[in-house]
């Protein structure tokens, strides 16, 4: 690629806070906007020191790849319209003003539904009713509710990818940790919190014992974790339903895939006493293995280890360590937040189990996990992103009529375009460094 | 260095104009309070008051040419036929968004709400709790006791069957139909009671003997069953049990368990290509369309019409009836009924579509009831 000569990235972050600056003005925006101009000077500001100026310079790939998406994502919403192109040659302009407007207001929407209604919460929060607090603060409690499972099933991918292995059967090993979780959490009954610690621990296990397996597989036998693991994908949703149509899991007589209700003392107490509220204390369990992720993989000898398989794993074999324990591990430890994850979205969410528990939840981690740059804070907010995006989509349904499937659409290009930097690079000639681990190392694992 | 800067301040200029735009268009398309909502209503011809249906889908989504699609097409019909003024849907993708689509309907002052399926029994009996002047519906569900704001609809399906079991016994060249089931339970042997009463008035009125194998009212938990573990999905036993049922004479037979009905779908289209003229009716939806590949075997299916049922129970919850009781789809009111035959409608000569049309009337007039052939 050609090197055109670079503009100093200061510049470009203040070209960005002047149009903010303008645009505010000129439409008298809500508070959502200001929040945004200043993040934008609080990373012009953190571009002052080094450190600073290394991690806005990691967000600048993420952040582009998401531009891209929903500008491409908002070009297909006008193009899928079918009275679009009959409309368009009657009335060119006008046409095109208003699928804009529909995109605009469409993205509006998912921010609303995603966050809030600003002026909504200002008014329950001036009338102090429990109930209106709870509806206005309903759509940030369900993005919350949503990143939850995400942050876990996205800090097992990462973690997995760090090491090297590619850990696809997330998506397994959260139903076989929800239904570990929900056995114990159905049969064992114990008082709180012992009970929901023993339902937890279930789901843990269980996570982690259906990602041994092919840890263990690569480890002896050298078969590739890519296909065992998606392969055990399809074996855990056949033991969930089959386990589902037993007085295993349901009651005796029953007709409907449904297992009984969690016991109460074996489920996760919800964070906020306000109606409609349901984000639940499986949040704080997230964020605590986000925290524990971190210290395990950048404070621990372990976590040493687990990085350098993942970074060359010849070189670590050279250095004296033992790449099929680092496999097994790496694979185990994944696995279980993947199971932890289940486990929460069963004792905290839905409080029973049934076929519909994740919309995907272990799929959508591998994207998390890239987007993040397979590092734990970096999950959590894409997490975040994601969570928004899944609980956004309702409010955008709702007002505009978008069908949600827009965000499956949008998701996926985001990860495209995180997967493609060098695309990113010169569609926006910044510079992206590539020493910057974004995309976990694609090598082939000797053992 | 323009370029880059030109790409970098283009793309943040349609961030922030879709954002502004997003700001100053949010008062006229979604009003924050009731009270906005009922003035930016007004301006639609106030001859009906203004009524908000709404339906939330299960995980099965849109798309599935069955129940889902089938209620949002009752739902858009209801928008047409004026019942409702305003209609909104909302799609569950996981178990966790049925409680939040319905808080979302509500908070959205939704005035009538349908859902869809027993998957949605619970959050729909703790949402209407909760809701108490909102008018709930779920399709194919039912309470026992009855919520007050809550309309369960169901159908007699044992008076579709009826058509179904006279519609076979005319075509049946060799005097022998075959049934199963997937659990003997009432919402399967509805059916099967149907398929007997047609059977034996059409043996009346024919002076014929067309029997009826796997199934006798007398004794509804005697007849043949699919396997206990899996009696909606097993297609192996679907297959052996047609395939039985062909051997002993059967030349039409009627799965009514679920996904497993595919199987014997499957030995049905094996034995035409075998040479042997036999026939399948299916059940719930017009499975022609739900189930293709199967246009050669399908005779008709005996359906549950959920576009009009659904259409039905707004009209109802817009005259003032919040629940309380069930809608039961019937022939009388066309949420019943038998499928057109499709490709197979040369099997059905004009002398049976008269009996059928007959026996139809008979059934919605009351005259002939499913009971009065059990015995």
């Amino acid at each position: 690629m050609s090197r055109l000569p670079t503009v100093s990235a200061n510049m470009v972050w203040a070209v960005l806070g002047l149009i903010a600056a303008v645009v505010m003005v000129v439409q008298k925006l809500y508070i959502a906007l200001a929040v945004f101009a200043l993040l934008i000077l609080a990373i012009a500001a953190t571009r002052r020191t080094v450190r600073g100026r290394a991690f806005t310079d990691r967000l600048k790939l993420p952040v582009l790849a998401l531009l891209s998406a929903f500008l491409v994502g908002g070009i297909v919403l006008i193009l899928s319209d079918l009275e679009f192109y009959s409309k368009l040659s009657a009335n060119p302009l006008g046409t095109l003003e208003a699928s804009f407007g529909r995109v605009v207001v469409a993205y509006w929407e998912l921010l609303k539904g995603a966050f809030g209604d600003i002026p909504k919460i200002s008014t329950a929060l001036a009338s102090g009713d429990r109930n209106k607090i709870g509806i206005a603060f309903r759509p940030m409690s369900e993005t919350l509710l949503a990143t939850t499972p995400l942050i876990l099933t996205g800090l097992g991918v990462a973690i997995a990818f760090r090491s090297g292995v590619f850990n696809i059967g997330a998506e397994g090993q959260l139903k076989i940790g929800a239904v570990f979780g929900a056995w114990v959490g159905i049969w064992i009954p114990l008082p709180f919190p012992f009970g929901l610690i023993l339902a937890i621990a279930a789901g843990v296990l269980g996570g982690a014992l259906w990602a041994f397996i092919p840890g263990i597989l690569k480890a002896k036998t050298g078969a590739h974790e890519v296909i065992t693991t998606i392969m055990l994908n399809a074996i855990a949703q056949q033991i969930m339903l089959a386990l589902l149509l037993t007085p295993i899991l349901r009651p005796e007589g029953s007709t409907t895939p449904i297992s009984w209700p969690i016991l109460e003392a074996s489920q996760l107490p919800l964070l906020l006493a306000l109606p409609k509220l349901r984000v639940h204390w499986g949040l704080i369990l997230a964020l605590v293995a986000a925290v524990g992720t971190s210290w395990l993989m950048f404070r621990t000898t372990r976590g040493f280890e687990f990085r350098a398989a993942g970074l060359n794993p010849r070189a670590a074999g050279y250095a004296g360590m033992r790449a099929g324990r680092t496999i097994v591990l790496a694979m185990t430890v994944s696995g279980a937040l993947a199971g932890l994850a289940g486990a929460v979205e069963v004792l905290g969410t839905n409080r029973y189990l049934s076929p519909g528990i994740s919309p995907g939840y272990g799929w959508d981690a591998i994207s998390i996990a890239l987007l993040g740059g397979t590092r734990p804070l970096g999950v959590v907010i894409a997490a975040f992103l994601f969570g928004a995006l899944r609980a956004g989509g309702q409010g955008m349904a709702l007002a505009t009529g978008v069908p949600i499937d827009l965000l499956g659409f949008i998701s996926a290009l985001v990860i495209m375009f995180v997967a493609a930097p060098r695309l990113v690079r010169e569609l926006y000639r910044v510079r992206i460094s590539s020493a910057a681990p974004q995309t976990p190392k694609v090598v082939e694992t000797p053992v | 260095m323009s370029t880059r800067l030109l790409a970098l301040g283009a793309s943040a200029a349609i961030v922030f104009a879709a954002c502004g735009g997003g700001a100053s268009a949010a008062p006229t398309t979604a009003p924050t309070s009731a009270a906005s909502a009922a003035a930016s209503g007004t301006p639609a011809p106030s001859a009906a008051a203004a009524f908000k249906a709404c339906l939330v889908t299960d995980t099965g989504g849109l798309g599935d040419k069955g129940f889902n699609d089938n209620a949002l097409k009752g739902l858009q019909d209801a928008k047409k036929a004026g019942y409702a003024t305003e209609i909104k849907n909302l799609e569950s993708k996981k178990d966790a968004d049925y409680t939040s689509n319905i808080d979302a309907l509500v908070a959205d002052n939704c005035q009538s709400i349908t859902t869809v399926g027993f998957n949605m029994g619970d959050a729909t009996k703790a949402g209407a709790a909760a809701n108490k002047d909102v008018a709930f519906s779920i399709v194919d569900n039912a309470y026992d006791p009855p919520i007050a704001n809550v309309t369960g609809i169901v159908f007699a399906t044992e008076q579709a069957g009826m058509l179904a079991g006279y519609l076979a016994a005319g075509v049946s060249a060799t005097g022998k139909i075959g049934t199963y089931g997937g659990l003997p339970i009432p919402p399967v042997t509805a059916f099967m009671d149907g398929l007997w009463a047609g059977i034996k008035y059409y043996n009346q009125e024919n002076g014929k003997n067309v029997t009826l194998l796997g199934y006798d009212p007398s004794k509804p938990k005697g007849g043949v069953l699919a396997t206990a573990g899996n009696p909606w999905g097993d297609t192996d036993f679907g297959n052996q049990q047609a395939n039985a049922f062909f051997q002993e004479g059967v030349d039409i037979v009627v799965p009514v368990a679920g996904g497993t009905g595919i199987g014997s779908f499957t030995a049905a289209k094996q034995a035409q290509a075998a040479g042997k003229k036999v026939y399948a009716i299916g059940v719930d939806t017009d499975q022609y369309i739900t189930a293709p590949g199967f246009e050669s075997v399908i005779l008709t299916s005996i359906q549950k019409i959920i576009d009009k049922a659904v259409a039905d129970t707004i009209h109802l919850a817009q005259q003032g009836t919040k629940g309380g009781t069930n809608y039961v789809g019937t022939l009388a009111n066309g949420g019943v009924g038998i499928a057109p035959f499709h490709n197979l409608a040369n099997l059905v000569p004009a002398a049976l579509q008269t009996g059928l049309d007959a026996l139809k009337g008979k059934i919605s007039a009351g005259t002939v009831k499913v009971a009065d052939y059990l015995k």
